[in-house]
């Protein structure tokens, strides 16, 4: 699906560089980073501790601005550089979904309220939101712990409702850093099939980071990243390149 | 869904106790308010009971709760014959301290004019007013003297006859109410010795005097009872209460008694201002101050409480942030927080108070519009107190998630 003006690419960024603090104690976490997923795709982004996949992940997320560089989601410019060109709080709300290694469940609210708030957050009436939010519990097998608060979850189950929330919403775009390292590789393969399927299914746009080699025939695309950079499409890694 | 509600919930012993902390300390300024309130019920219980409608004092004075005031026991009878009054009447009123099984007893000794007052008015919880002229009397609930308790005071040995509720001096004492005459042995009771040497100085000076010389058996008679000679020894009162007939003019009476050389006279809105200005304007000033330190110190206290409740959910701000949470409702959820916490405080401070207060040894009188006021209070400084976790609150970038 070759981007055109009717259907642009889930999103699509131009030279990224991120530089942290200055001085001599200046890193260089990203250096001209350029990609462009398309809807439906799902890619992995690879590469060695420190590469930074975290920095370029939390750019596109609109959550930690590039220094420089341009960021178009779904066909919509949304970050020149540090600046913002929309509401990025508005705009994450209703296009895109995160999932992080941490579930970082909010913890005075069960696995069960942890989802109806994303839903909330967009507008949904309480009825509704916490009817869809059960029924994506059930689809990623937690409906039974709906009730508990995420202290009584295990790592792994937290994670699941961490992924029901970030669905929640029908994201254009699915942000994940390494969803799965909590959970078992039967699991951790649900997870990414399951963002496959939402990719395919919906037309999303999906990022995932992962050190999971065993899973990586679920994904379309693989990137590799070192040293703030990304490295050109290795032939073998991917059936698809 | 309500987030603070969720919030709280989850950590419900911590805040409970933090409701319970604040709550103690609007009690106190509450109590405040209540002692002060208090202070100015108890000054003007006795002006307003006696309901008289003017006092007359010794001239250029300003009455018995500002200053010494003396007058003739006789003037009573000449106000009586005033146009236009019904009822003159001796006040006596002085404070004794004497000793009673054991324990400091503390009261403020009050005259009724007997006959013409038996204490009907002064509001018997128990016994009875009094039935005869001497030894005998009533006495306030707070004094902790049980009907029929004989207390010695002078020379004398007196009985409580009936208990009162509610009747304390300006000073928080409990009244007790003797008639007039017993009142004045008891404040001028003296020993045998002093009323020996007072006898022979009063000869020494009859006999200096023109009256001394020209009437020997006057001065013979001074050397006795002071009773015996009303001319040389007049007995004193504090004031003249004046109550008015029906349908008379207040102020061709209160004319009439202020023309008189040796009398000023005060209306009874006079006795009361001069009772809250004059003696409890320091009291209510000291207490005033010592309420908005109190409000200060509350506000200060809640709001590092919000603010450490909100530094403990800076992460999970950070992630309603991320998920693109509107500022409204993470102000909301701090917001109501505080304004809960504030108002079970308030509710605390409420019930508590009306439980401990009754146990003050002063009164604390509660009046609904100071409830209504520190009410007003509170949703202040819930709201002012929560600025500062709003402030941080709202600095949190949603990249906070993340370390
Ligand atoms: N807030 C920051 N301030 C300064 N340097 C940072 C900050 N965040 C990341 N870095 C640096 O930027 C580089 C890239 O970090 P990043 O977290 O993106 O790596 P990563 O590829 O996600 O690594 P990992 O696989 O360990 O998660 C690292 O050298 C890191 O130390
Ligand atoms: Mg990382």
């Amino acid at each position: 699906m070759p981007g055109h003006p009717d259907n642009p690419p889930a999103i699509e960024a131009v030279e990224l560089t991120k530089v942290y603090g200055q001085g001599n104690t200046e890193v260089r976490a990203m250096q001209d980073v350029s990609l462009r997923v398309e809807r439906g795709e799902v890619l992995a982004l690879l590469g060695p501790s420190g590469a930074g996949k975290s920095t370029l992940l939390t750019a596109l997320g609109l959550i930690n601005p590039p220094t420089r560089g341009r960021i178009v989601i779904g066909g919509v410019p949304v970050l020149d550089g540090e600046q913002a060109l929309v509401d990025l709080r508005g705009f994450r709300r209703r296009h895109l979904g995160f999932v992080f290694q941490k579930a970082n469940l909010i913890p005075f609210l069960t696995a069960l309220q942890n989802v109806q708030i994303a839903l909330e957050i967009n507008d949904h009436p309480p009825r509704q939101a916490r009817h869809r939010a059960l029924e994506l519990l059930g689809y990623l097998g937690v409906a039974e712990r709906s009730g508990n608060l995420p202290e009584a979850l295990s790592g792994g189950q937290q994670q699941r409702v961490a992924v029901a929330r970030a669905l929640a919403n029908h994201p254009d775009l699915i942000l994940a850093d390494e969803p799965t390292a909590a959970l078992d590789s039967h699991r951790g393969r649900q997870v990414m099939e399951l963002f496959a399927r939402v990719a395919h299914e919906r037309g999303a746009g999906v990022i995932v980071v992962t050190h999971d080699h065993r899973a990586l025939d679920v994904f379309d695309r693989t990137l590799e990243m070192e040293d703030g950079k990304l490295l050109p499409p290795a032939p073998g890694v991917s059936p698809h390149y | 869904m309500n987030l603070a509600a969720q919030d709280i919930r989850h950590n419900l012993g911590r805040f409970a106790l933090t409701a319970v902390g604040i709550g103690l300390l609007l009690m106190i300024v509450l109590g405040m308010s209540g002692i002060y309130r208090g202070m100015i019920d108890d000054a003007l219980v006795v002006v307003d009971r006696i309901g008289a409608d003017f006092w007359v004092v010794q001239r250029g004075t300003r009455g018995p709760f500002a200053e010494i005031s003396r007058l003739p026991a006789n003037l009573e009878h000449r106000i009586a014959a005033v146009p236009g009054v019904a009822r003159a009447r001796n006040f006596v009123s002085h404070s004794v301290q004497r000793e009673a099984q054991g324990r400091p007893l503390r009261m403020t000794v009050h005259g009724l004019a007997w006959p013409g007052d038996k204490g009907e008015w002064v509001n018997l919880v128990a016994g009875r007013p009094l039935a005869q002229a001497h030894y005998e009397f009533i006495a306030d609930a707070s004094l902790g003297l049980p009907l029929g308790e004989r207390v010695p005071l002078g020379k004398d040995v007196f009985t409580v006859v009936g208990i009162t509720r509610g009747m304390v001096s300006s000073g928080g004492d409990g009244l007790a109410f003797f008639t007039v005459a017993d009142a004045q042995a008891i404040q001028f009771d003296e020993s045998g010795e002093a009323v020996r040497l007072e006898r022979a100085a009063r000869l020494e000076r009859g006999g200096d005097q023109d009256v001394g010389r020209t009437s020997p058996f006057l001065l013979q008679r001074g050397s006795g009872p002071a009773s015996g000679i009303p001319a040389l020894a007049r007995p004193m009162v504090s004031a003249i209460t004046v109550k008015l007939a029906e349908g008379a003019d207040p102020g061709r009476v209160a004319a009439t008694l202020a023309g008189w050389p040796d009398v000023s006279v005060h209306a009874r809105a006079d006795q009361e201002e001069l009772l809250v200005r004059g003696m409890i304007d320091k009291a209510r000033r000291q207490i005033g101050l010592f309420r908005v330190l109190l409000v200060i110190i509350s506000t200060i206290i809640m709001a590092l409480i919000l603010y450490t409740l909100t530094l403990d959910k800076i992460h999970d701000i950070a992630m309603l942030k991320l998920m693109g949470a509107r500022n409204g409702m993470i102000i909301g959820l701090i917001l109501q927080q505080a304004l809960l916490l504030g108002m079970l405080g308030f509710g605390i401070a409420w019930l508590l108070g009306g439980w401990v207060f009754p146990r003050f040894p002063r009164r604390v009188l509660i009046t609904p519009a100071d409830l209504w006021g520190l009410g007003l209070v509170v949703v202040f400084i819930s709201v002012f107190s929560s600025l500062l976790g709003i402030w941080k609150a709202m600095r949190v970038e949603p990249n906070k998630v993340l370390s």
